[in-house]
C-alpha cells in the first residue's frame, strides 16, 4: 500500500515546486505585468504576420492618410499600410532582440564563468578583455563598425550589438563565480572527479540563473534599442520592414514636417511598451531576490512613528 | 598606490585597444570602401594628404605592421587626417569646432538630470509604499525604456512643430545672429538648446531616480538609520544626512562615468534636432563616408570615456573610507 504513495510523492513535490515558482512570479505585480506585455508581443510576432498575410512594402493608392477604418494606423507617403508594417515589423524586431540578447548572454556566461572558475592567467586575459569592451563606447563603436561593413542587414547589426553588449554580464557573472568556486558543493564535485566544464555548467551555472535571467532581459532591451538606433541612421537593411526601418523612412520622408504623427508614433510606442515590460520583469526579479527592495515592511515602522510611540520592538 | 598604478596601466591598455580597433576595423571590413573613396578624391588632395589617408585606410602597400606604426605615430602627433565633408579642414579642427556645443548641451542637461533624479529618488525611497512611490517608480521605469531619439521626435513634433514654442533645428538662428558673445546670440543659443536638453533630461532622469531609490532602500534598513530615528532626530535630517549621504555613493560614481558619455551620450538627440555637435558631425561622417572624421570622433569619444572611468575610480577611493582602509 505504501509503495504507490511513495511513487507519487516526487512528481507531486515537483508540481508543488513548479506551482510555488509560478506563484512567486505572479505574486509580484511588476513581474506579472511585464510577463503579460512580453507575451503579447511574442504572440503578435508569431501570429501577426500569419493573420495579416500581405506584403508590408506593397504600395497603395491612399497616400499619407491619417488613421481610418480602412487603414487603422494610416498610411505612408507611398501608400503603405502602417498597421501592417508595425505587425510585420514586430516579428523582425522581437526575434532580433531575443536572438541577439541570447547570443550576447551566452558569450557573457561562458566568459564570466570560465574566468571566475579557472582563475590564473585565463581569468586575467578574460577579465582584461571584458573590462576593455566595457569601457569602449558602445553606440559609437557600433556606428563605426556598421558603417565599415559593406553588407547591410540584420547579421551585421546583430554582430555589432553582440560585440558591444556582452561585457557587463561577463563581469557580473565572473564576480559571482569567484565567490562560488570554493563552496563545499563545488569542492565536493571536484573531489569526485567531475570534469571542469561539467562543474561549471551543471554545478555552478544553475546557482546563477537569476543573475543570468536579469542579464538576458537587460541585454534584450539594449539590443532592441541599439537595433532601432542603427536602423534609424540607415545602417541596416532599409528594405526589410522593422520598427527601426519604419523610423528611417519616416525620417527620410520628413514625416514630422508633413505632420504625419501616425507614421513615427506606433513603432516608438511598441518599443517603449516592450522595453518597459522587460524592465518590469527585471525589477520584479530584483525584488524577489532582494527582500529589502520589497515594500511590505517599511510602512509598519512609519505607523509606529505616527502614533507617537518610541520604536522599541 | 599600487592599485592606482594598476588602474593607470589598465586604461593605457584600453586606450591602445581602442586605437588598434580603430586601425583594424577598416582593414578587416569585407569590400574595401576606402578604395572607392580614394578614386573619388583623386586629384583633389595634395600628395602628403593622400599619403596620410592611405596610411589611415591601409591602401598603401607597406606591410601591415609598418602601416600600424605609422598610424600610431600620426596619432601621437595629433594628426587625425583630413575631413572629406569639410574638405580640406583637418579632422582635429572639425572636432574642436563641434565639441563645445555638445559639452554645453549635454553637460548642463546631465547636471540637471542628476540633481533632480537623485533628489526624487531620495524622496521616493523615503516614502516607500506611498502613492507617490506607486506612481513615480513605474512611470520612470517606463520612461527609461523609451528610445530617446523617438522621445526627441515626439517633443519636436508637439512643442516645436504643432505649438511652435521652440525652433525645430540648429544650434542658433543662423539668419539673424553671428556666433559671438552678444546677447542676441546667447539668447538664440539657449532657445535652441532647451528642447534637446529637455529630451536628454527626461530620458536619463529615470536611471538616477531608480538607482538612488534602490541604494537608499538598502541603506534605510541599516541599524544606524534606526538609531538616528530612535534618537528622535528630525526626519529630514535622518533622510538626508544619515541615509542619503551613505546611499549616494553609487550614483556619484555613475555620475563620473556619465561625464565620459557627455561627448557621445546625445548622438541621436543631436541628429534629430540637427543640433551642431559631435553627434551631428558623426552623422555627416556616416552619410558622406568620411572615414577619417568617423575614426577621429570615435577616438575622441573613447578617450573621454576612459578619462571619466579613471575619474570615477579616483572619486570612489576619495569618497569611500572603506575602500581607502582596505587598500592601506
Amino acid at each position: 500500500m505504501s509503495i504507490p504513495s511513495l511513487q507519487v510523492d516526487p512528481s507531486s513535490f515537483q508540481l508543488q515546486r513548479l506551482r510555488d515558482f509560478w506563484r512567486l512570479l505572479t505574486i509580484n505585480r511588476k513581474v506579472s505585468v511585464g510577463l503579460w506585455i512580453l507575451a503579447f508581443f511574442v504572440l503578435v510576432a508569431i501570429f501577426g504576420p500569419i493573420i495579416f498575410h500581405q506584403d508590408a512594402n506593397a504600395l497603395g493608392p491612399d497616400i499619407l492618410q491619417p488613421p481610418s477604418p480602412a487603414h487603422w494606423l494610416g498610411t505612408t507617403q507611398t501608400g503603405q499600410d502602417i498597421f501592417l508594417q508595425v505587425v510585420v515589423g514586430t516579428r523582425v524586431s522581437v526575434v532580433f532582440g531575443l536572438v541577439t540578447g541570447l547570443v550576447a548572454t551566452i558569450i557573457s556566461v561562458v566568459v564570466g564563468l570560465a574566468g571566475g572558475y579557472f582563475g590564473g592567467w585565463i581569468d586575467e586575459v578574460l577579465s582584461l578583455l571584458s573590462n576593455v569592451f566595457l569601457v569602449l563606447p558602445a553606440l559609437p563603436l557600433a556606428i563605426v563598425l556598421a558603417t565599415f561593413v559593406a553588407y547591410k542587414g540584420p547579421l551585421t547589426i546583430g554582430f555589432v550589438t553582440v560585440i558591444t553588449g556582452w561585457s557587463w554580464g561577463a563581469r557580473v557573472l565572473r564576480a559571482q563565480t569567484l565567490s562560488m568556486r570554493s563552496r563545499d558543493f563545488v569542492e565536493a564535485s571536484r573531489a569526485s572527479g567531475e570534469t571542469s566544464w561539467r562543474i561549471i555548467f551543471y554545478e555552478i551555472f544553475p546557482n546563477e540563473i537569476a543573475i543570468v535571467a536579469a542579464e538576458l532581459l537587460g541585454t534584450v532591451i539594449y539590443a532592441i534599442l541599439a537595433e532601432t538606433g542603427l536602423e534609424y541612421l540607415g545602417l541596416g537593411d532599409v528594405t526589410t520592414v522593422s520598427w527601426g526601418t519604419m523610423f528611417y523612412w519616416a525620417g527620410n520622408n520628413d514625416a514630422l514636417l508633413l505632420g504625419a504623427w501616425w507614421w513615427f508614433l506606433p513603432p516608438g510606442v511598441c518599443i517603449s511598451l516592450l522595453g518597459a515590460g522587460l524592465a518590469f520583469i527585471n525589477f520584479g526579479i530584483d525584488e524577489i531576490a532582494n527582500p529589502r527592495l520589497r515594500k511590505e515592511e517599511r510602512p509598519k515602522l512609519a505607523k509606529f512613528k505616527k502614533s507617537g510611540k518610541a520604536v522599541e520592538a | 598606490m599600487r592599485h592606482l598604478l594598476r588602474r593607470i596601466g589598465f586604461y593605457l591598455v584600453a586606450l591602445w585597444a581602442s586605437a588598434t580597433l580603430n586601425f583594424l576595423i577598416p582593414r578587416l571590413a569585407p569590400g574595401n570602401p576606402a578604395q572607392t573613396l580614394m578614386a573619388r578624391l583623386h586629384g583633389r588632395l595634395t600628395p602628403q594628404a593622400q599619403h596620410a589617408l592611405e596610411i589611415l585606410f591601409g591602401i598603401n602597400h607597406d606591410p601591415l605592421w609598418s602601416q600600424y606604426l605609422q598610424y600610431l605615430n600620426n596619432l601621437l602627433h595629433g594628426n587625425l587626417g583630413v575631413s572629406i565633408t569639410y574638405f580640406p579642414t583637418p579632422v582635429s579642427e572639425v572636432i574642436a569646432q563641434e565639441i563645445p556645443w555638445t559639452l554645453m548641451l549635454v553637460g548642463i542637461a546631465l547636471v540637471i538630470s542628476f540633481v533632480l533624479g537623485t533628489l526624487l529618488g531620495v524622496i521616493v525611497a523615503w516614502r516607500r509604499g506611498s502613492r507617490l512611490d506607486a506612481i513615480l517608480s513605474p512611470l520612470f521605469t517606463f520612461l527609461s525604456a523609451i528610445p530617446y531619439f523617438w522621445l526627441a521626435l515626439i517633443l519636436l513634433y508637439v512643442l516645436g512643430f504643432l505649438l511652435n514654442w521652440f525652433p525645430i533645428n540648429g544650434g542658433y538662428d543662423t539668419d539673424n545672429t553671428v556666433p559671438g558673445l552678444t546677447p542676441d546670440f546667447i539668447l538664440s543659443a539657449i532657445l535652441h538648446g532647451v528642447l534637446p536638453a529637455f529630451t536628454i533630461v527626461i530620458s536619463s532622469i529615470a536611471g538616477w531616480l531608480l538607482g538612488m531609490r534602490n541604494a537608499m532602500i538598502t541603506t534605510l534598513s541599516e541599524d544606524y538609520v534606526l538609531m538616528a530615528e530612535a534618537k528622535g532626530l528630525s526626519s529630514r535630517r535622518v533622510m538626508l544626512v544619515y541615509a542619503a549621504r551613505n546611499a549616494i555613493l553609487p550614483n556619484i560614481t555613475s555620475f563620473a562615468l556619465s561625464l565620459g558619455f557627455v561627448v557621445s551620450g546625445a548622438l541621436l538627440t543631436e541628429i534629430v534636432f540637427s543640433y551642431p555637435g559631435i553627434g551631428y558631425a558623426l552623422l555627416e561622417a556616416v552619410t558622406n563616408l568620411d572615414y577619417a572624421l568617423l575614426q577621429g570622433i570615435f577616438l575622441i569619444i573613447a578617450i573621454a570615456v576612459l578619462a571619466a572611468n579613471f575619474l570615477a575610480d579616483l572619486l570612489y577611493v576619495a569618497l569611500d573610507p572603506r575602500v581607502r582602509l582596505e587598500r592601506n
